[in-house]
């Protein structure tokens, strides 16, 4: 276990740091972000020069890379240009938790993503608990009435379902029960932010205003995460040890839910731990369209104005998690299903 | 993945003699019985006659600033300010836009270049996840290992935030392409190969693993045994012999490439310039919720159709190629 868990960070490292690579090249490309600041009265071109140094972007990309990566404190950057070093840096580097300053906003990229965090698991993981309560009931009922006529329309929506796009399905919620009610004289819900500026950040506003986008988030991975719980439920429905607790007279509900359901959420539990991490990636449609103040609307604002720091950051803290819930699960999995051994 | 087509006897014409069907005409034979996937085939070549043809009778009018009848695309990127933001009517069956162009013609073209997005960037997806799992798979040790972390870096990566990155980094490199009478924004190449390049990791595992098994089998030995080169063993002997899944991903490729260009560019990274797709048609729209319905909805709606009809195709294809699959 402790062999395997070591031997997969091991993995993980290389890994991470191609990718990181890969992306913080991909980024130069994303334009001059200098470029895209001081939008009233443009500025002047050594001051352009001075922001550049400072922010130090006038370095060549590797240099960029590597001190994103380690740090600069250790060595002294020329920022008055005159082309002699004289200011000690200042930077960590992401190893040493130092995620670097925001481009747009200058403040730390760890408590602008650490602002957003919290608001994009909120509605995450409240669709993620919806998704599974409502998945795995229609999942396993249509398994046991199979081909009836509750399975075949389940059958039917959840290929829609499946195949709908996300803004359609969002579009359609707000614009019948956001624009439609509030038209028809009916009780609407709020389509767009968390809350109502003139009510203020309650409880219940923020409530009220995930409605619409979680029933948006949930429809479509329902339609994917039921077919899976009832097919894994049709195999084990057919497995001889179901015939045996059938046959010794044991009542069908404990057949289903003690012998059946058990053993058919075991792979259902690997879907969701691989699943789990990318909700801190946030649902970057669905937030844009409703307006969420969240990981997702970040990543795709800032990539308007090529802020890369925030977006490094936004990407390798997905991917870490990434690697992170991966080996919980198989972990979990073993624990689960002892036939099951990680080495 | 091998399963050798079995002579069978027939009931039909050749009622005396033995007919032996090829493993694709068994296929066939499976698929035709899949009740939605033939419906949604009929469904898909509707659409695409709607696609080609359509245009031909419902694109065309008068073009108010230019003064000019004009007929095809032109129609289509015909912008009359005056008539901007008109409901649904029998001249503008789906209304007009933001500039006032027809909505109905704009779907016809954009539809073109999303139908063409989504199969070119399933070829895309194909090339790549074939060659790496095939590669990786056949010559195994080293370069499998090289291949497979390289798809697992792939994988850990959100794929539209993948997309987001790529699509921005390689955005408004491309010039205007000319080609078969068309003026066709560079955005749509990017595009394609940002589907492509982000989508292929599945399928290439899955080639991986069917090579895995194949390599081992008698007749790749005595393939190699009388001296056979490594290419013509990869493409000709192993595979054709994995191509179900192949065909499978190809399909459902489609689909997702679709609705991958929809969510690019609903987030105004996608095609780019007066070439319409289904999901630059999107872009913005959704600032007009309450007042323009019909900006989004039609070519949403028609997105949904087509990529469901796809995934009912890929479903009974799957179906089709390994009927123990389910």
């Amino acid at each position: 276990m402790v062999n395997y868990v070591i031997r997969r960070l091991v993995q993980a490292v290389p890994q991470l740091l191609v990718i990181s690579l890969i992306l913080f090249l991909l980024m130069q490309a994303f334009g001059d972000p200098i470029a895209t600041l001081g939008a009233r009265t443009p500025p002047r071109q050594e001051d352009k020069e001075r922001l550049r140094r400072q922010l130090g972007l006038d370095q060549p990309i590797y240099v960029q890379y590597f001190v994103w990566l380690v740090g600069n404190d250790w060595m002294k950057l020329d920022l008055n240009g005159d082309g002699v070093p004289e200011t000690p840096g200042k930077r960590q580097g992401v190893l040493r938790g130092d995620f670097g300053n925001s481009l747009v906003t200058r403040t730390p990229v760890v408590r602008v993503i650490g602002e957003r965090l919290p608001n994009t698991l909120l509605l995450m993981l409240t669709s993620e608990l919806v998704i599974i309560l409502l998945s795995l009931l229609i999942g396993v009922y249509s398994a046991i009435k199979q081909y009836s006529f509750f399975d075949n329309l389940v059958t039917g929506a959840s290929f829609v379902g499946y195949s709908m796009p996300i803004f359609l399905i969002a579009l359609l919620l707000m614009y019948l029960f956001g624009v439609n009610f509030k038209r028809w004289g009916l009780p609407s819900l709020p389509t767009v932010g968390m809350f109502d500026p003139a009510i203020g950040r309650t409880p219940g506003q923020i409530a009220l205003h995930m409605i619409l986008p979680i029933t948006a988030l949930s429809v479509i991975s329902i339609a994917a995460y039921s077919r899976y719980v009832r097919s894994s439920m049709l195999e084990v429905m057919s497995q001889d040890y179901i015939r045996t607790a059938r046959a010794k007279g044991l009542r069908e509900i404990l057949v289903i839910l003690r012998h059946a359901f058990r053993n058919a959420s075991l792979p259902f539990v690997t879907l969701i731990g691989l699943d789990l991490p990318f909700l801190l990636a946030g649902a970057v449609v669905t937030e844009r369209i409703f307006a969420w103040p969240g990981m997702g609307r970040l990543f795709i604002d800032h990539t308007e104005r090529a802020d890369f720091p925030v977006l490094m950051g936004i990407l390798m803290l997905t991917a870490v998690a990434v690697v992170v819930f991966q080996i919980l699960t198989d972990i979990t999995y073993s624990f689960l299903d002892p036939r099951i051994r990680i080495a | 993945m091998t399963t050798v087509a079995l002579p069978q006897s027939s009931t039909g014409e050749a009622a005396a003699g033995i007919v032996v069907l090829s493993p694709g005409q068994l296929a066939w034979r499976r698929f035709r019985k899949h009740r939605m996937a033939m419906a949604a085939s009929g469904g898909l070549i509707l659409l695409l006659l709607y696609l080609m043809l359509g245009g031909l009778v419902l694109s065309r009018g008068l073009c108010a600033p230019t003064g000019q009848y004009l007929t095809g695309e032109a129609y289509a990127n015909c912008n009359d300010t005056s008539l901007k933001f008109q409901a649904p009517s029998g001249a503008h069956p789906f209304g007009t836009d933001k500039i006032g162009r027809d909505v109905l013609a704009r779907t016809i073209y954009g539809g073109q270049i999303s139908i063409i997005i989504g199969i070119f960037a399933a070829v895309v997806e194909v090339v790549v996840g074939v060659l790496v799992g095939a590669i990786a798979g056949y010559f195994g040790g080293w370069l499998d290992d090289l291949l497979m972390r390289l798809t697992e870096a792939m994988l850990i990566i959100p794929p539209l935030f993948l997309l987001i990155v790529l699509a921005k980094s390689l955005g408004g490199k491309i010039p205007e392409i000319h080609l078969l009478g068309r003026d066709f924004s560079g955005s749509v190449i990017v595009i394609i190969m940002v589907i492509g390049l982000t989508s292929w990791m599945y399928l290439a595992r899955i080639v991986r693993a069917n090579i895995l098994s194949l390599k081992e089998m008698d007749f790749v030995s005595a393939s190699r045994a009388i001296g056979v080169g490594h290419a013509r063993i990869i493409f000709v002997h192993l595979l054709p012999n994995t191509i179900a899944p192949i065909i499978v991903s190809a399909t459902l490729g489609v689909a997702n490439a679709i609705l991958s260009e929809a969510y690019v560019s609903f987030l105004g990274l996608g095609v780019q310039g007066a070439t319409a797709t289904w999901g630059n048609m999107l872009d913005g729209a959704y600032q007009y919720l309450e007042t323009a319905p019909w900006l989004w909805f039609f070519p949403g709606l028609l997105i949904l159709i087509t990529v469901l009809g796809v995934n009912f195709v890929g479903d009974g294809l799957r179906d089709a190629f390994d009927p123990r699959s389910r």
